[in-house]
C-alpha cells in the first residue's frame, strides 16, 4: 500500500493532538497540573519508542528505564556541574564540585564528568549514550537471534544491574538519592512557574518531533519490513534481509527517544534518581504503550497520559487503595483491550463515526493487525 | 588477606563458605523451580511469581500463629503443616488465575507479562490490606533456628540444611511427577506439540491449569521456607523477581536440569564473589557474567531440541 | 565529646522568638490551653495566603503507604496522627482545629516531590509532616525551599543538610552514632570492629564517621573490615563467614528494610548467639518496628544506639505509649522514627504559638529555642540548625522485642549536621 505520509485521517489525530497538547491542556490546567501533564509526557517518548520496538518490530525490551536514565542522568550531569559553582559550594571541604561528591570525599571532578561541562556535548550525550548502550545490547542479542521473551528477560537485567550499579556508585552517581536540586539551565531558573511553562511548550514540540520520525519510520519500507519480521521473521530472513540490522536500528531509535524523554523529565521534574531507571518503571513504560495501544503511536501518548493520570488522581482520592485500581486497569486492558485505546477507537468508534458521517465511503483496512506472536 | 590465618582456620572458613554456596544455591531452585514449570513448559511469564511466594510466607505466619494459640504443644512441628497448606493456598490461587486470566493469554505470551505484574500489584496491596504494611514476624521453632558445631570451628545452620532438603525433596518430586507420571508426559506432550496432543486426546485445558497451579504451589512452598531466612511483608516478592528469572532463562527454558544447573553455578559464582569482594560489586558482577553468558548462548546452558 | 554537651539555660523561648512573637508569646507562656481564635484574626496571623480559616488550620501529611516503604513509614504516619488528635483535643493552635491532608509517597522519590508541590501549591498547607528516606527528603527539598514550605522530617539521617524550610525531629549522624561507639568501648572494651551496611548514602556517610571516630578519636580501636549490600539483598551467608574470620569484637550494623530480617535470622542460624556478645552486634537501625518483622527471638541480645526506646520510663512515655496503643491497637510498638515523627506536629505548635502566627516566615524564626518537656523522650529543643538536642541512648534487645535501656547520656547531645574532623 503506497501511501502519503499522513493520511487524511491520521492528520486530523495528529491534530487533535496537537490540540490537546498545546492548547487544550495549558488553558484547562494551573501551572501545577501542567507540570505534571508535561511530566506523564516525557514518558510518552519511551511509550512512542515502544510502539515501534514492541508493536511494529515484536521487540519487548523491559528495560527502557535504562536508556530513559540515562538521557535523564546526562542532562542532570550538566545541570548538576552548573549548579555547584564554587560560590554556591562554598560550605564543602573541595568547592566546586557536586556535593554528593563532596560527601563521598572526591576531591576532584572525575574525568569523565569534565565533558558535561558543555551543554552541547550534555544535549549530544543525551541521545548518543542511550543510542549507543543499545547499540551495543542490540547487536549482542539480535545477531544472535535472541529475542521475544528472552530479550525481555534480559533487557530486565540490565535495568537491575544499571539500579545497583548507580546506587552502588554513589560518589560519582549521587547514589540512592539520585542528582538533585538542579537549579539553571545556562543561568535560566528553570524552577519558576514560567520556565515550567516554557519546558512544556518545548517538550510538546520535540514530542511532535519525534512522533513525526516515528510515523515516517512506519511509513517507509522498513516499517514494513519491521512488521513482516514480527509476523514471519525467518520469511523476511530468506528474502535476503538483513532481519537483526534491522531490529538494532529500530532499537537504538526508541532508546534515542527514551534518552530524550529522560532529559525532558530531568529540566521539569528538577532531579533525576535511580528510580526511574530499575524494573518497576521500565514495566510501568511498556503499560503506558499496552494501554494507549501498542500499534499506534499517538495512542501511546494518550495512554502515557492517562495511566499517569489515573495514578495521580487515584493516589489522592484513595492513597490506599489506588493499587487495586491500577493493577486491574492492566488486567483489563490485557484481556479485554489487546489494542489499548487506539484499538477501541479504530475497532469501535470509528467504524460508528464513519457510519454516522460518510455511509458511502470505504472502510479501510489497516494494515496492522493484531500481533501474531 | 590469608597470612594471617592459619590452614586449619582456612580450611574451616573454606568450608563454610562452600556451604554457604550450597544454602544459596537451594535457595535459587527452590525460588526457580516453580517458575520453571510455568515459563519452561507452557511459555507463561508469570510476574506475580513473587507474590504467590509471600502468599505461602503469610499462610506459614497464620498457622504459627493458630498453632502458638491454640496447639502450643504441637508448635515445634508446625512448620510441615504451614507448607503443605501453602502449597494448598498458593496452588489454589494459581488454579484460579489461569482460570480467570492466563488461558485466555496463551496465545500473546508477552502479554501475560502485563497482566500478571497487574495482578501482582493487586496482590500487594490485599497482602497490605489484610496484614497490614509493616513486616510480619513468622517464628518458627526453636530447634530450627539453631546451628550444629561439626568442628570447633566450622557451624551449620541447621535452617540451611532444612533448606537443602527441601530443595532435594521438592526437585525430586517435580522429577518424578514430570518424566515418570502420566501428567508429565502429558505436559511435555503439549509442550512439543500442542495440536498434536489434543487431537491424540489429552485434556490440554485441564492439564494447562494443573501445571499452573502445580508451579504456584511450588512457589508457596518456597515462600514458607524462606521465612526461615528472609522477611514477610506486601512488597517482599519484588525481591525475589530478577534472580528468579535469571536463573531459569539462564538454564534454558524447558529443562528442569538446566534450571538446577543454572542455580549451581550462579550461587557459587556469587557466593564465591561475595567472599572476595564487596557485596553490591558481586551482585553487579554476578548479573553480568549470566546475562555476557546469555549473549554468547542465549538458549541457556541446557536447551530441549524442538519441532517449532 | 558528647559529654562535653550542656543544655544551655533559657526559658525556653529565644531572643529571636521574643522579637517575632510580640504579644501572642505572652499568651502562649500563660495560658497555653485556652488560646482563642477570635483572640488571633485570621488576617493577622496568615499574611501569606496559607490554608488558614477562622477555625481550621490544614496541614499535609506525607509518607508512603505503599511500596516497599510503607513498611517502615507507617508508624510515622499513625504517631502524626495522634499528636494531631491530641493538639485538637486541647483546642488545637492559635484556637485553631488542625486538618490534615494526607498524600501517598508511594516510595517513589518523583512522586514525592509531585506531592510535595500539590501540598503547597494547590492545597496551601502550613506545613507538612513527612518523609522518611534521605531519598525522598532531597526530592521535596528543593520544592519547599522555592515555595517556602515547612517540612519536619523524623528520621535518624546521615546529617551534612541543614534547610532552612525543614525541622529535622530525628537524630543526624553524630549524635547516634559517637555516643554508642564510646559506650561499647568503655564498658565492654571493644577494640576492633566490623562495619556492615545496605548500600545506599546513610549507611555509608553513617560508617565513615564511624570509622574516622574509631580510628581518630578511641585508643588502640581498629576497623577490621567495612561491606555493603544492595538494598534487599536477602543472603548474608558470606559476610557471615567473613565476620567470623576477622573475630571483630563489635559488628556495626546499619541493614536496612527486609534485609534486616534476612541479616539477623541469618546471623542467629549460623551459631553467633548476640547474648553471649562475642562479638557483639551494635546497630543504629533496628527500632522495634524492625523487630517486629525480624522477630524478639533472632535479635535478643544485640545493642541499639538511638534516642528513643519504647520501655523508657518517664511519665510522657507511658503516656504516649497509652496513648498510641489506644489510638491504633495493643499490638502497636512504637521506634525512634514513630516517636521523631510524634515531636513534629507538636514543635510546629509550639512554634507557631512563639510566633503568633502561620506565617512561614515568622514560625522559621520562632523555632530555634523551642523547646518540648512533655517529648516522650523527655526534653528536647529546636537547635539554631533546625535539629534537635537530645540523649542519645543505647538499648539491648529483649526475646519480647522490645529494648532495655542500658545506658543514655548524662547531657542532651548536641545536633552537629556538619562535623569538624569527620568529613
Amino acid at each position: 500500500m503506497k501511501s502519503a505520509f499522513l493520511s487524511r485521517s491520521e492528520l486530523i489525530s495528529f491534530a487533535i493532538l496537537a490540540l490537546v497538547i498545546f492548547i487544550v491542556l495549558p488553558m484547562a490546567l494551573d501551572s501545577f497540573r501542567l507540570n505534571l501533564f508535561g511530566k506523564y509526557l516525557t514518558y510518552a517518548f519511551v511509550a512512542v519508542g515502544l510502539v515501534l520496538c514492541w508493536g511494529a518490530g515484536g521487540i519487548l525490551s523491559l528495560g527502557q528505564g535504562v536508556f530513559f536514565g540515562l538521557g535523564g542522568y546526562c542532562m542532570a550531569m550538566f545541570l548538576k556541574l552548573e549548579a555547584s559553582t564554587p560560590e554556591n559550594t562554598s560550605i564543602q571541604s573541595t568547592p566546586g564540585i557536586p556535593d554528593f561528591m563532596d560527601w563521598n570525599q572526591l576531591t576532584e571532578l572525575p574525568l569523565w564528568w569534565q565533558p558535561l561541562h558543555s551543554l552541547a556535548f550534555s544535549l549530544f550525550a543525551v541521545v548518543a549514550v542511550p543510542v549507543f548502550f543499545a547499540f551495543i545490547i542490540g547487536v549482542a542479542m539480535f545477531k544472535r537471534r535472541v529475542g521475544g521473551v528472552y530479550f525481555a528477560i534480559i533487557t530486565q537485567a540490565f535495568a537491575a544491574i544499571l539500579t545497583i550499579l548507580i546506587i552502588g556508585q554513589q560518589g560519582y552517581t549521587g547514589g540512592v538519592n539520585g542528582i538533585t536540586d538542579l537549579r539553571t539551565l545556562l543561568g535560566w531558573d528553570i524552577r519558576t512557574d514560567e520556565a515550567k511553562e516554557v519546558l512544556y511548550f518545548v517538550n510538546g514540540a520535540l514530542l511532535f518531533v519525534v512522533l513525526f520520525i516515528a510515523q515516517f519510520v512506519r511509513k517507509s519500507k522498513l516499517g514494513r519490513l519491521l512488521i513482516a519480521m514480527r509476523d514471519q521473521e525467518d520469511r523476511v530472513r530468506f528474502s535476503g534481509y538483513d532481519v537483526a540490522s534491522f531490529k538494532i536500528f529500530i532499537f537504538c531509535l526508541g532508546a534515542a527517544f527514551a534518552g530524550i524523554g529522560g532529559a525532558m523529565f530531568t529540566l521539569q521534574v528538577g532531579f533525576m534518581s535511580p528510580t526511574l531507571v530499575g524494573i518497576v518503571p521500565s514495566i510501568e513504560m511498556v503499560i503506558f504503550c499496552a494501554v494507549g495501544g501498542r500499534l499506534s503511536i499517538l495512542g501511546a501518548v494518550y495512554g502515557a497520559l492517562l495511566v499517569n493520570w489515573a495514578k495521580t488522581s487515584l493516589s489522592e482520592s484513595f492513597p490506599e487503595l489506588w493499587l487495586l485500581g491500577l493493577g486491574g486497569l492492566f488486567i483489563a486492558v490485557v484481556m479485554l483491550f489487546p489494542n489499548g485505546l487506539a484499538g477501541i477507537w479504530t475497532e469501535q468508534i470509528e467504524p460508528r463515526l464513519k457510519a454516522l458521517f460518510a455511509p458511502s465511503s470505504k472502510t479501510k483496512a489497516t494494515s496492522q493487525s493484531t500481533p501474531a506472536e | 588477606m590469608f597470612a594471617d590465618y592459619s590452614m586449619s582456620e582456612l580450611g574451616a572458613i573454606f568450608a563454610m563458605q562452600g556451604f554457604a554456596g550450597l544454602i544459596l544455591f537451594s535457595v535459587f531452585v527452590l525460588m526457580a523451580l516453580g517458575l520453571a514449570i510455568i515459563f519452561g513448559q507452557m511459555g507463561v511469564i508469570n510476574m506475580a511469581h513473587g507474590e504467590f511466594m509471600i502468599l505461602g510466607a503469610y499462610v506459614t505466619y497464620i498457622v504459627s500463629n493458630i498453632f502458638a494459640a491454640y496447639m502450643p504443644a504441637l508448635f515445634s512441628m508446625y512448620f510441615f503443616v504451614a507448607m503443605i497448606l501453602a502449597f494448598i493456598a498458593s496452588g489454589a490461587l494459581g488454579l484460579f488465575v489461569e482460570w480467570a486470566m492466563i488461558r485466555h493469554l496463551y496465545k500473546r505470551p508477552l502479554d501475560t507479562l502485563l497482566a500478571t505484574w497487574g495482578l501482582s500489584l493487586i496482590l500487594q496491596q490485599l497482602y497490605r490490606s489484610i496484614f497490614g504494611a509493616r513486616e510480619v514476624g513468622v517464628s518458627i521453632p526453636d530447634w530450627m533456628m539453631g546451628s550444629l558445631p561439626l568442628t570447633d570451628m566450622i557451624e551449620v545452620p541447621i535452617n540451611g540444611i532444612f533448606v537443602m532438603i527441601l530443595a532435594v525433596t521438592i526437585s525430586v518430586g517435580v522429577w518424578i511427577m514430570m518424566y515418570r507420571s502420566n501428567w508429565g508426559k502429558q505436559v511435555r506432550a503439549i509442550n512439543q506439540n500442542r495440536v498434536m496432543a489434543d487431537a491424540v486426546g489429552i485434556n490440554t485445558a485441564w492439564t494447562d491449569r494443573l501445571t499452573f497451579g502445580i508451579g504456584c504451589g511450588v512457589a508457596g512452598v518456597a515462600g514458607s521456607a524462606f521465612t526461615m531466612i528472609g522477611s514477610t511483608g506486601p512488597t517482599a516478592g519484588q525481591l525475589y523477581i530478577v534472580d528468579t528469572f535469571l536463573v531459569v532463562v539462564f538454564g534454558g527454558a524447558g529443562s528442569l536440569l538446566g534450571t538446577i544447573a543454572s542455580a549451581f553455578s550462579i550461587s557459587q559464582a556469587q557466593s564465591i564473589m561475595e567472599f572476595f569482594l564487596s557485596g553490591s560489586m558481586a551482585k553487579v558482577l554476578t548479573l553480568l557474567t549470566v546475562v555476557g553468558i546469555l549473549m554468547i548462548r542465549p538458549q541457556g546452558l541446557f536447551t530441549l531440541k524442538l519441532r517449532k | 565529646m558528647s559529654d562535653e554537651n550542656s543544655i544551655p539555660k533559657s526559658n525556653g523561648v529565644s531572643r529571636r522568638a521574643v522579637l517575632a512573637g510580640g504579644t501572642a508569646l505572652t499568651a502562649s507562656l500563660f495560658m497555653p490551653k485556652s488560646l482563642k481564635a477570635s483572640d488571633f484574626s485570621t488576617a493577622a496571623v496568615n499574611t501569606t495566603g496559607l490554608a488558614v480559616t477562622d477555625d481550621t488550620v490544614t496541614i499535609g501529611i506525607l509518607h508512603s503507604v505503599t511500596g516497599t516503604m510503607a513498611i517502615s513509614e507507617t508508624g510515622s504516619v499513625q504517631a502524626e496522627k495522634l499528636a494531631i488528635e491530641q493538639i485538637n483535643a486541647q483546642g488545637g493552635i492559635l484556637g485553631r482545629k488542625i486538618e490534615y491532608i494526607q498524600e501517598d509517597g508511594a516510595s517513589d522519590w518523583p512522586t514525592f516531590a509531585e506531592k510535595a508541590r500539590k501540598l503547597l501549591v494547590n492545597d496551601k498547607v502550613a506545613s507538612v509532616m513527612g518523609c522518611w528516606t534521605s531519598a525522598s527528603r532531597k526530592a521535596v527539598l528543593p520544592v519547599f525551599e522555592q515555595h517556602n514550605g515547612f517540612l519536619y522530617y523524623p528520621t535518624f539521617y546521615e546529617g551534612l543538610e541543614q534547610s532552612p524550610n525543614v525541622i529535622y525531629t530525628g537524630q543526624e549522624a553524630t549524635q547516634q552514632i559517637i555516643a554508642g561507639l564510646d559506650w561499647v568501648n568503655k564498658t565492654k572494651g571493644a577494640k576492633s570492629f566490623y562495619l556492615l551496611g545496605s548500600d545506599y548514602i546513610w549507611p555509608r556517610t553513617s560508617n565513615k564517621i564511624a570509622r574516622k571516630h574509631i580510628e581518630n578519636f578511641m585508643e588502640g580501636c581498629e576497623v577490621v573490615g567495612e561491606e555493603y549490600y544492595p538494598l534487599g539483598h536477602t543472603q548474608f551467608n558470606s559476610v557471615i563467614n567473613k565476620i567470623r574470620l576477622r573475630k571483630p569484637d563489635v559488628i556495626y550494623a546499619i541493614v536496612v528494610g527486609g534485609s534486616n530480617v534476612a541479616f539477623y535470622k541469618q546471623l542467629k542460624a549460623a551459631g553467633i548467639d548476640m547474648t553471649k556478645e562475642a562479638p557483639l552486634l551494635l546497630t543504629i537501625s533496628v527500632t522495634e518496628d524492625e523487630i517486629r518483622g525480624i522477630g524478639g527471638e533472632n535479635i535478643e541480645g544485640a545493642y541499639a544506639c538511638m534516642k528513643y526506646f519504647q520501655s523508657l520510663d518517664n511519665p510522657n512515655n507511658i503516656d504516649f505509649v497509652k496513648e498510641f496503643k489506644k489510638m491504633w491497637g495493643d499490638d502497636m510498638v512504637i521506634g525512634d522514627v514513630t516517636q521523631a515523627a510524634y515531636l513534629g506536629p507538636w514543635l510546629w505548635k509550639a512554634a507557631v504559638e512563639a510566633a503568633g502566627s502561620f506565617d512561614v516566615d515568622k514560625v522559621r524564626a520562632a523555632s530555634p529555642g523551642i523547646e518540648l518537656t512533655s517529648a516522650p523522650e523527655g526534653y528536647v529543643k529546636v537547635h539554631e540548625n533546625h535539629h534537635l538536642w537530645s540523649k542519645t541512648r543505647v538499648g539491648r534487645a529483649q526475646a519480647d522485642g522490645q529494648y532495655e535501656v542500658v545506658f543514655e547520656t548524662a547531657e542532651l547531645v548536641e545536633p552537629d549536621p556538619f562535623p569538624e574532623g569527620y568529613q
